[in-house]
């Protein structure tokens, strides 16, 4: 049995109800997810309370693997984040190509945008998206800007129900049902590239992590089987994760 | 959504049995009634104990017992989880994420309601009693017994709100369970978590599956006690 924290994408999105029972037959390990935003599930990992980590947000898993609280970062799979909003879309950027530009004009307008606000993967993008539109999210920040510091499927709930628009990773957003008048936007920039990481974690820094059994998943995410269960995955037909653990650089 | 959606999604679980589902609802009742249980086994005696001892600062504690009703559920959950985090005092037990956290999580919350009740019951009885109890030979701690017996009704009514605030409380089971899939994962951690996936139709539909599971505790716990008061005459 290994604890793995996580994020609220691959557990809202359905992931790893798909891909553990198919690790567990193989290898009569039972994996327990937590699901929190990428900086708490960090958190947890550096507190000790889970064995390995899989996240998304880069440089905060480097930094965890500097300090010395993971063993080492390995890629395990990316999809995209897109920026979703009303249908009737006030701001004017449905089909823009350049995500930066689509933001600058949702500040312009100061059109209600619904920030995560939750130190999680999503919200570093959402962030640095901020800083590609040479805009200070701080300086701005007005009525419009609503941190909810909740997870992913909470921010489209609220981002529905107010006519906001919301950075989302397409994976929650696929698996989401309370769409209401939401609809994709802007896609395709590749500064919405979101890549995912998994982390053991250092049982040198807590002697208690079960570092056999976390680093069975962790080949098994990365090798062929896990690589193709998490490429299976599919919602209405759609692949979710794109798997690409051998990479190079990711 | 409409509320048809819902019920249409509770008759689905319910009659579907699927075993996500009654695992759900198991460990649900499993935690809260071992958390009432729990808090009853310290709480009641406890309780009594306060209701018929005279010390200096009584009134401070049961100011803090009563006040103690109102601790957040999120703030119990916080203060268990930094105890039992591997980096906490008690993180060698490894409890955090487990049901055991739970358990315990949910007695820190009922254990002061069913002080405070029982506080207060067994005081007004005590009071009535206290010469008859005392020409009996019984003082202090050894009429504790008999004043529990005799308030047993009204006792079990303060077990029941501590079961009502466990079986509804979100907040401290999402902080020290982690909302594990067939682990952790309880009725009303579920409903958020489905909430958060945007299918408030199966959200709803649980909430109402745990509406009924709390009328039917509540209508066992009385019918029962409706048979004790006649058999008592």
């Amino acid at each position: 049995m290994i604890t793995v924290s996580s994020t609220t994408s691959t557990v809202d999105s359905g992931l790893f109800d798909s891909i553990l029972p198919l690790f567990s037959a193989r290898f009569g390990i039972d994996v327990r997810v937590v699901a929190q935003g990428t900086g708490q599930a960090l958190d947890t990992a550096r507190r000790g309370d889970a064995d390995v980590v899989l996240v998304h947000a880069r440089a905060a898993e480097e930094k965890f693997v500097a300090e010395g609280f993971g063993v080492a970062r390995k890629p395990v799979m990316y999809n995209d984040f897109v920026l979703i909003g009303p249908k009737a879309d006030p701001a004017g950027i449905k089909g823009m190509s350049d995500v930066a530009q689509a933001f600058a004009k949702i500040a312009e307008k100061r059109i209600p945008f619904v920030s995560r606000g939750d130190r999680s993967g999503t919200h570093s993008a959402e962030l640095a998206l901020w800083r590609a539109a040479a805009l200070d999210v701080e300086a701005i920040r007005g009525p419009w800007y609503r941190e909810i510091g909740q997870g992913m499927g909470a921010a489209l709930n609220v981002a529905g129900a107010m006519g906001a628009y919301v950075l989302s990773d397409r994976g929650t957003w696929l698996g989401f049902k309370n769409r209401g008048d939401l609809d994709i936007l802007v896609e395709g920039d590749r500064r919405l590239f979101n890549q995912y990481g998994v982390i053991l974690v250092n049982p040198a820094k807590h002697p208690h992590v079960k570092a056999a059994e976390g680093q069975i998943f962790i080949d098994w995410l990365a090798g062929p089987e896990g690589q193709r269960a998490i490429g299976d995955y599919k919602i209405g037909g759609r692949p979710v994760f794109v798997p690409n653990a051998d990479a190079p650089g990711a | 959504m409409t509320f048809t959606d819902a019920l249409a999604a509770a008759l689905d679980l319910v009659l579907g049995l699927d075993p996500r589902f009654t695992e759900v609802v198991g460990l649900s009742l499993r935690v809260t009634l071992s958390a009432v249980f729990l808090a009853a086994v310290i709480g009641l005696p406890l309780g009594a104990l306060l209701g018929i001892a005279r010390f200096p600062g009584r009134s401070g504690v049961i100011v803090l017992v009563n006040a103690m009703m109102g601790l957040p559920p999120v703030v119990a959950g916080l203060l268990l989880f930094l105890l039992l985090s591997r980096s906490g005092p008690l993180g060698s037990l490894g409890l955090l994420f487990t049901p055991g956290a739970m358990i315990a999580a949910q007695t820190l919350l009922v254990l002061p309601i069913v002080v405070a009740l029982t506080r207060q019951t067994v005081e007004d009885l005590w009071t009535e009693y206290r010469d008859h109890l005392h020409s009996l030979g019984m003082t202090g701690a050894r009429a504790v017994p008999t004043l529990l017996w005799d308030a047993r009704f009204a006792l079990a009514t303060a077990l029941l709100a501590g079961f009502g605030r466990a079986s509804a409380e979100v907040g401290a089971v999402l902080i020290v369970g982690g909302n594990i899939a067939g682990y952790t994962r309880t009725m009303t951690t579920a409903i958020a978590l489905e909430t958060s996936k945007g299918d408030l139709a199966l959200a709803l539909g649980l909430g109402f599956v745990l509406l009924v599971l709390t009328l039917f505790v509540n209508g066992a716990a009385y019918g029962a006690s409706r048979i004790g008061a006649r058999a008592a005459g």
